[in-house]
């Protein structure tokens, strides 16, 4: 049996330890649908085919999000949308919530060189299937698959 | 370490140009109905890329910047994620934009808002915890608070063999953006250019959705990003062009 990954780390480390906090009022991904409510043009503007000089404004109805109502409008000019604007969007209650309930201690600061490093997945921003193969999350996968 | 853990069983496809990585634990790991959730959430990335996709002319969302199609005529979650990015755009002062060189590509609001909306297929299994990751954003869920955390490990920008970071993670989202590896993708939509001085952002949050809009905001802006970071309360990590790092704890701004 393989042992998940073992890293030795030679870069300075910073350890963000997350306790079992709860995520009462506003819990990540539930299986609550999403779902904005169909779009209806407002007004006279009439769908857009055809080439403008003006712009035309195109309104959506409010949708029930699980950060509260949306709402937003498009500017359609000569056929491309020139502007995305938001009438209503959440304001910052629902957010703010969110937001401090991840206000997290920094409990420990050190270095993890030369410490075993059981690692579960990978967050980085150059995780693309090109380099994929090269990745320290591909040797998890694949550490990890029978 | 522990011998009581249950054993992680681990899935990987490639969707949108990316690796989609699932971690499972629990009743459901390995069996028939965590397969089938794990297809249920590849069928929502699928369906998303081909919403979305730039690179799909005919997707809605390209037929949508072509003029071809009105916001009425798309499904209505191009709405919602329109808004989303039209509201990060207003929080980030023009930093973030759903619009580059005056194409409509959301894409930097749907890779998170569209891993969350899969990963609620997963938050369905019962006595199940997961670990979702499309391209290095990820969310994941641990049902008991005395099993251990998953182990997020955050990628040096410098050099993708190591991390710069351990982030023990029960139930929530970690979400980095950054230099790509092929090159910067991600611009100012103020000046068009690559930000200076930060080699990559990772916000934690709750939401992949808000975690991942605001990672990849506070890149955009640059030397300004800690700042605003911190002035949203946001638990991030920050990685300078000169390898330094900064920890923003969240909540004291």
């Amino acid at each position: 049996m393989k042992r998940i990954l073992t890293w030795a780390l030679s870069t300075v480390a910073i350890v963000v330890l997350l306790f079992g906090y709860k995520t009462s009022t506003s819990g990540p991904a539930q299986a609550t649908t999403v779902a904005a409510a169909p779009v209806d043009p407002s007004g006279t503007a009439a769908p857009t085919a055809t080439s403008t000089t003006t712009g035309e404004t195109f309104t959506g109805s409010v949708a029930q999000t699980r950060w509260g109502a949306v709402q937003v409008r498009i500017t359609v000019t000569d056929g491309r949308i020139t502007d995305v604007t938001v009438p209503r969007y959440p304001d910052g209650n629902g957010k703010d919530q969110q937001i401090n309930s991840y206000a997290l201690p920094i409990l420990t600061q050190d270095t993890l060189t030369n410490q075993n490093a059981d690692i579960d997945m990978i967050s980085g921003a150059t995780v693309t299937s090109d380099g994929y193969v090269e990745s320290l999350q591909s040797a998890l996968d694949q550490a990890g698959l029978a | 370490m522990t011998a009581l853990v249950a054993p992680t069983v681990r899935h990987v496809q490639h969707v949108m140009g990316m690796p989609i990585s699932l971690a499972l634990r629990g009743r459901h790991a390995g069996g028939p109905r965590g397969d089938a959730a794990w297809a249920a959430a590849l069928a929502v990335l699928r369906g998303a890329d081909e919403v979305f996709s730039t690179y799909r002319p005919g997707s809605a969302i390209s037929r949508l910047d072509r003029g071809e199609l009105t916001l009425a005529g798309c499904p209505p979650e191009v709405a919602e994620v329109l808004a989303l990015g039209a509201a990060a755009r207003l929080d980030s002062d023009g930093a973030f934009d759903v619009r580059r060189d005056g194409r409509l590509d959301p894409s930097g609001v749907v890779k998170g808002w569209a891993t969350e909306r899969a990963a609620a297929h997963l938050a369905l299994l019962p006595e199940t915890d997961f670990c979702l990751s499309a391209g290095g954003d990820l969310t994941c869920r641990t049902l008991d608070p005395a099993d251990p955390p998953w182990r997020i490990g955050v990628e040096d920008p410098h050099d993708p063999t190591r991390l710069v970071a351990v982030v023990p993670v029960h139930t929530g989202a970690v979400a980095t953006s950054g230099t790509a590896r092929r090159g910067a993708h991600i611009t100012d939509a103020r000046t068009g250019r690559a930000p200076t001085g930060i080699a990559s952002v990772t916000v934690i949050d709750a939401s992949l959705t808000h975690a991942d809009i605001d990672a990849t905001a506070a890149f955009a802006r640059g030397p300004d990003a800690a700042r605003w970071l911190d002035a949203r309360g946001r638990t991030a990590l920050l990685v300078r062009t000169d390898g330094s790092t900064l920890l923003l704890s969240g909540g004291a701004g």
